[in-house]
């Protein structure tokens, strides 16, 4: 049963063979493109190759709705093109008179009713499974900012683990050049995140901002990350591998690029990971106590604005459009230096500033101490992380 | 002689000469059109307004396909990007489609029911030129500061939060847009149903005429619906309420649920009137009646009853209760039932007909079956589990163009070949017809169709760039719209622009051997008034005796 479905892409790709060939002239930068596994494929048809039972579910139910319907299609349309040669007027053929028939007319309202519900009833087995987010092994719930994913193990192997996940920066740039290059091109993350295979995997979703989408085609998963509310979802991924997704709910002027990588790993793998991961984080913890002296905190600054602020206010500062300038900013240059932190916390929704609470007291002392002290600001100003803590405690 | 713009041109041919009473009796030059109360000069003007702002909206689809010819951004920045994709998406529903199918109700109504104008002349006149502010305020957001809205034509909250001063300037114009369309929906049904010629009882009306009776009513019922939700972002943007604001306690799921409400019942604003055309020239082609008039009449009634029980079909990915998604599945399955009926409607009408392929008939026919096509690609989105792979996706967008372009669209363009000679007096060139017809059929599936397979891989709608996998497919697509666009401006110089000036061979009464109803009862170019007395009908209330 299963596999006559799968008949459908390849009739379909021998069908399209010859303009797919077509095509290969028409955009040059294709050319050096090779498949993405677990990703998009080059001039694919068909969904990415499914990773999960749900899955590969969802595509069964799609080959099938596509033969269903292409037999519609055809019977239909046959029809319509038989009468459109046979009844023409120019061969001479007459029309009839009839214009009703209770009988025909009760039998395609009917049949159709009885081919829909078939139909939904294919999809409700499926429809329940994905609702089922009960017993997970491991659960991670999953943050939307725009425009980068913040990542909370939060139960299971790995509690405690948390990063944010953002596009390879290289990557945003050869967008803005216009100079696209590499199979991973916008799917590529500096830190992906990790599971193991084989174990049921509940994903939370949320956001800080607007809407964001969480979606990995592989695993069937698409899930709003709605500001304020929290949602579910789960995969359970059955062999190991990179996936990538997309953010796919509009989220602003970067939505296109905040990209999902998942990386499905062994077991044991999965908790040599999760052991670096421990290290690194102790490593990293920032005493927010210490007392910096100003250039150590400028040079950490501009590590945290170049990962996190430089993307809309620009690596020199002069923002763009309706970002604005932080080079000469009367809020960067204020007498009061707390101003700045405040909306560093605080954001300012009325103009696309988010709030950077996500970031720790020092990472928002080093980069205010930065701002005030880069380009042509020389405030000579220096914010110690003892301040952030107290202003993020009014 | 209404449509007929350049008066030296259209004058002194054949059969109108003793009907034409215009002159004289109406004000010219530019009152004609500024106090316009003729429905024939407003409908008119309707359908010059939509044409000016489907071109606008056109352009902005040829920016959005310009960046999308190859990945990387080459010519706007993502800020842009979105702003075209919003403002396309509102442009082309609220400025071309909608107030399209309006000139037509205009124009055929009175003409149809054996009336001799709209009910309310004045409010006619009002409804049009509300709109031109609205629309000046939409496509003038551009050069505002921060540009236009860029959160997508659903204006999805939080988004609209964070948009600049044009967000209000577009609220305003949907306001306004929207009470145009209700006072358009007022008129329709106040005219329909107390100004129909004696012996036209309800069940012997023109199909054109049923179905935009029921989309009238659709526009009453959700208009003041999209009113609220609009509102209420306006409120949150400004005066501090937390409708939607989550830092407020505000729910932005609420704000699509609303949203929906009005959004699904307007996908069949949009195209039931479209489906009234089909049904007038299928059977005027195929020279046979109406097959199941009766049925067709309870098919458009229920797909608009449907029609407001299935928003949350859009909404599968926010994540709703399991019973909830299987009871908007199973409901949204069962608006295939009905439009399966109307299309088998139609092919029973013209099975063993006497069929012609004139340029209106060929425009039904390549509705018929593309749209059909756009019908079965929602047949699979409403699959639950298959709409989470396919949400916001070039899957919905290609869906989407299939049943508003090919849909709506073509059955607009079919209108136009069927009715225009009544308008213009005129005859329009077979010959440009069928160039128009064919190219913009298959630029349009050169456009559309590989989105479907972009979508299936994964491509999200409203990205600005993308993953150089889907590099050839966009490239494709991107040269059909070009196609696509270039035909259109065909159309206008070629179709439009002689009809406007009245050039062309005059038309006779009925251009089409089997036509029937009472608009081809009067002269062409329908006289300036037509009908001041109600006339005498025979027992089919297709011809007028005595």
């Amino acid at each position: 049963m299963k596999m006559i479905p799968k008949l459908w892409p390849v009739a379909l790709r021998a069908s399209l063979a010859a303009s797919a060939a077509a095509m290969t002239g028409l955009a040059h930068a294709a050319d050096a493109v090779n498949n993405l596994p677990g990703g998009p494929g080059v001039r694919d048809l068909d969904f990415h190759a499914p990773a999960t039972a749900i899955a590969a579910d969802v595509q069964w139910l799609h080959y099938a709705m596509m033969w269903i319907c292409t037999v519609i299609f055809v019977a239909v349309f046959g029809v319509m093109f038989y009468s459109i040669i046979k009844h023409r007027k120019s061969r001479g053929h007459q029309a009839a008179h009839f214009h009703e028939s209770v009988a025909v007319e009760i039998a395609w309202t009917i049949v159709p009713f009885i081919i829909v519900t078939a139909m939904g009833a294919m999809a409700t087995k499926t429809v329940v499974a994905m609702k089922d987010t009960t017993n997970a092994d491991i659960t991670i719930k999953v943050t939307g900012y725009q425009w980068k994913w913040g990542y909370d193990y939060i139960k299971g192997e790995g509690e405690g683990i948390s990063f944010i996940s953002t596009l390879d920066t290289a990557q945003r740039n050869l967008s803005d050049a216009g100079t696209p290059k590499g199979d991973d091109y916008l799917l590529k993350v500096d830190n992906p995140m990790v599971v193991p295979v084989g174990a049921k995997v509940r994903m939370i979703t949320t956001a800080n901002d607007v809407i964001h989408s969480w979606s990995v085609p592989s695993f069937s998963v698409k899930q709003d990350a709605i500001p304020g509310f929290v949602r579910d979802t789960w995969f359970k991924a059955e062999r190991e591998g990179t996936f990538y997704g997309q953010c796919s709910e509009l989220c602003g002027k970067e939505h296109a690029y905040m990209p999902i990588t998942v990386i499905v790993k062994s077991k044991e793998g999965y908790s040599a990971w999760v052991n670096d991961q421990k290290k690194l984080m102790a490593a990293k913890a920032d005493d927010p106590a210490k007392v910096w002296k100003i250039e150590d905190l400028v040079a950490r600054g501009e590590k945290v604005y170049n990962a996190n602020c430089a993307v809309c206010h620009k690596p020199d500062g002069k923002g763009a459009g309706p970002v604005k300038a932080l080079d000469g900013s009367a809020v960067v240059l204020d007498a009061d230096k707390m101003a700045q932190v405040a909306v560093l916390l605080n954001g300012r929704m009325d103009k696309g500033m988010p709030s950077w609470k996500s970031l720790n007291d020092t990472e928002l002392a080093a980069v205010a101490t930065y701002t005030k002290n880069a380009w042509s600001n020389h405030t000579g100003f220096l914010v110690q992380p003892a301040e952030v803590v107290a202003a993020r405690a009014k | 002689m209404s449509a007929v713009l350049d008066h030296t041109g259209g004058h002194g041919h054949g059969n109108d000469a003793g009907h034409d009473h215009d002159h004289g009796h109406h004000p010219h030059g530019w009152r004609r059109w500024v106090f316009a109360t003729n429905h024939k000069d407003i409908g008119t003007l309707y359908l010059l307004f939509s044409f000016a702002m489907f071109i606008i909206g056109g352009i902005l689809a040829l920016c959005i396909r310009l960046e999308l010819f190859q990945p990387g951004l080459q010519y706007f920045n993502p800020e842009q990007f979105n702003q075209f994709t919003t403002m396309h998406g509102l442009i082309m529903v609220f400025g071309a489609i909608m107030p399209a199918f309006v000139g037509f109700a205009n124009w055929m109504i009175p003409l149809q029911i054996g009336a001799s104008d709209m009910a309310f002349a004045r409010m006619n006149n009002l409804s049009f030129w509300l709109m031109i502010p609205a629309a000046l305020t939409l496509v003038s957001s551009f050069f505002m500061p921060g540009g236009a809205p860029a959160a997508g034509w659903t204006l999805y909250a939080p988004l609209t939060l964070q948009m600049g001063p044009s967000m209000d300037g577009g609220i305003f114009a949907m306001h306004v847009l929207g009470a145009s369309s209700i006072m358009g929906s007022i008129n329709i049904i106040v005219t329909i149903l107390n100004m129909r010629a004696p012996g036209m009882t309800l069940m012997k009306m023109p199909m054109f005429a049923w179905t935009w009776l029921i989309t009238a009513y659709l526009l009453i019922a959700v208009m003041p619906v999209l009113a609220g939700a609009i509102t209420m972002t306006l409120t949150d943007r400004h005066f501090g309420t937390s409708f939607f604001n989550p830092a407020g306690g505000g729910d932005p799921i609420m704000y699509q649920h609303v949203f929906w409400f009005f959004g699904h019942p307007e996908v069949y604003i949009m195209i039931l009137p479209a489906f009234g055309i089909i049904s007038q020239i299928v059977p005027a082609f195929s020279r046979k009646k109406l097959f199941g008039y009766t049925s067709m009449v309870y098919a458009t009634a229920s797909i608009a009853i449907l029609s407001f029980i299935v928003w949350a079909h859009h909404m599968y990915a926010t994540g709703m209760p399991v019973t909830g998604q299987l009871f908007f599945m199973y409901a949204t399955m069962l608006i295939s039932v009905p439009t399966g009926v109307k299309v088998f409607n139609w092919l029973a009408t013209m099975w063993r007909g006497s069929m012609t392929f004139e340029t209106p008939m060929l425009w039904a026919v390549g509705f018929i079956f593309v749209f059909t096509m756009g019908g079965f690609t929602g047949l699979i989105c409403s699959m639950a589990p298959i709409d989470i792979q396919l949400q916001d996706t070039y899957y919905v967008v290609a869906h989407f163009h299939y049943v508003l372009v090919a849909g709506s669209l073509f059955a607009m363009f079919a209108g136009v070949y069927y009715w225009g000679p009544k308008w213009s007096g005129v005859l329009i060139s077979e010959t440009r017809g069928k160039i128009h017809f064919w190219g913009s059929l298959i630029t349009f599936n050169v456009t559309f169709f590989p989105m479907h397979f972009l979508g299936l891989a994964g491509m999200p709608r409203r990205y600005a760039d993308y993953p150089m996998q889907f590099a050839d497919f966009n490239a494709l697509a991107s040269v059909g719209a070009l196609g696509f666009g270039l035909c259109q401006v065909y159309f206008f110089f070629f179709v439009v622009v002689p009809m406007l000036r009245g050039k062309g061979e005059p038309a006779p009464q009925k251009p089409w051997e089997a036509a029937e109803g009472l608009e081809w009862e009067v002269p062409s170019p329908a006289p300036w008034h037509t009908f001041e007395n109600p006339p005498k009908l025979d027992a089919t209330a297709t011809k007028v005796i005595g």
